[in-house]
């Protein structure tokens, strides 16, 4: 599921204790991403694809990580979804 | 007239406590990292403690270990009171469902008398041994230094705590709530010759005075023979008799050894890699208990496991001594 857009995908999420080490991971997984901090909430965007990985939010909060446990804190999104296991990915599909 | 709704945004003039700046950057602190670093007393001592007058009330010399920063021995767990009650509970729960499963089908109540026994004989008395666990974690906890290690062996004494229950829950499930099994238990624990090694080694590290010492020993040497052994073996040799409801309630026990496994590793092995010094410590108290503890299981294996005793030791062994390898640590024996 790859696409050539490059058009901007976003995740929202609060601003709490519990996305501290999410959004550590975002950011590091995502180098092109760009954090904007608002008022109880962070939105990141990314040109083309955003990926939120279990694995790297594992490493930061030392437990195993179900990544549905993301949507208790996620405002908003835009993008396409694409959901396994191990990464939650934004994109933009064709049409 | 016209309302204009308008958020204003309020920066925070701090994102942490300076401390926590200094260690980590201008960044909000997690709260592991708020209940953990830099809380040790340090200074101050104006009275020295009657009971060991050459030191400080909170002492670093009371290990041999030597750290440059004591709170690199940070949990992987990240558990601090918050974060470990509320994990601790959900398995709580869990637990409790399963035991009320078992009890409720009568699982265990019914098996044969023979098969009880047994049981009784090669699991009950184990509640001794974590009740030793808690005694020897409470000694690192107490003459420890720096929160990051004292906090989580304090919680470590609590895990046992919890471990000594339920292995006496096993118990009472055994025996429809009567106790009986807890004292035949205790009898097995003083004065059948099989578990005499163990509680002897259980007693050696009673009186053993360097706290760091004392972890190896007992969260990592004895655990790592104990639990794979008991739980990973005995059980299963067991439940070829008595059908897998056992396996139901000791389940839950190996699956703590293992989430506690990775706080002991992370430990060892930042203090290892700490210096040579340290190394060569690790590897003398890893080479020092490995025998006796050995030895001390021998005798168990054999009862439970009969014929098949030997190659379960020989395999846990071999697991053991991949595992300190990891850690940096030779086998010194």
């Amino acid at each position: 599921m790859t696409s050539a857009s490059t058009q901007p995908v976003f995740i929202a999420l609060q601003a709490n204790y519990d996305t501290l080490p999410i959004i550590e991971a975002i950011t590091h997984d995502n180098p092109h991403a760009t954090v904007v901090e608002y008022p109880a909430m962070v939105r990141i965007d990314a040109p083309g694809r955003l990926v939120v990985s279990r694995q790297s939010i594992e490493e930061r909060i030392g437990r195993e990580y179900d990544l549905r446990e993301v949507q208790l804190n996620i405002i908003s999104l835009g993008g396409t979804v694409d959901e396994t296991e191990d990464e939650f990915t934004l994109f933009w599909q064709d049409v | 007239m016209q309302v204009d709704i308008k958020t204003s945004n309020v920066k925070t003039v701090r994102q942490a406590f300076a401390h926590l700046e200094r260690r980590f950057g201008d960044k909000v602190a997690t709260r592991y990292q708020e209940a953990t670093y830099d809380i040790q007393s340090e200074a101050n001592f104006h009275y020295k403690p009657l009971w060991d007058p050459d030191r400080d009330m909170y002492d670093r010399r009371r290990t041999a270990i030597v750290m440059q920063d004591w709170y690199a021995l940070k949990d992987p767990r990240q558990f601090y009171y918050g974060a470990y009650t509320i994990t601790r509970a959900r398995w709580q729960e869990g637990v409790d469902r399963q035991v009320a499963f078992v009890e409720k089908r009568k699982l265990l109540e019914q098996l044969p008398k023979n098969q009880r026994d047994l049981i009784v004989a090669a699991l009950v008395p184990l509640r001794h041994y974590e009740w030793g666990a808690n005694t020897n974690n409470a000694h690192i906890s107490a003459y420890g230094w720096g929160v990051a290690i004292t906090q989580a062996a304090m919680m470590n004494t609590m895990d046992r705590l919890a471990m000594a229950q339920h292995l006496s829950r096993i118990g009472l499930l055994l025996d429809g709530s009567t106790g009986e099994t807890l004292d035949a238990a205790k009898q097995e624990w003083v004065s059948e010759p099989s578990w005499q090694g163990l509680r002897r080694e259980i007693e050696n590290m009673f009186v053993t005075r360097d706290w760091f010492e004392l972890l190896v020993a007992q969260n990592l040497v004895a655990d790592s023979l104990i639990y794979p052994l008991f739980f990973g073996r005995i059980d299963s040799k067991l439940a070829e008799a008595s059908g897998d409801s056992l396996v139901l309630v000791t389940e839950f026990l190996s699956r703590w050894y293992e989430e506690t496994s990775k706080w002991v590793d992370a430990v060892i092995k930042t203090a290892a890699a700490e210096s040579d010094a340290n190394r060569l410590l690790l590897e003398g108290w890893v080479g020092k208990w490995r025998g006796p503890l050995l030895e001390a299981v021998r005798p168990l294996a054999a009862r439970f496991l009969g014929s098949d005793g030997k190659e379960a030791l020989a395999s846990i062994t071999q697991a053991f001594d991949v595992r300190i390898a990891k850690l940096g640590i030779g086998v010194a024996a």
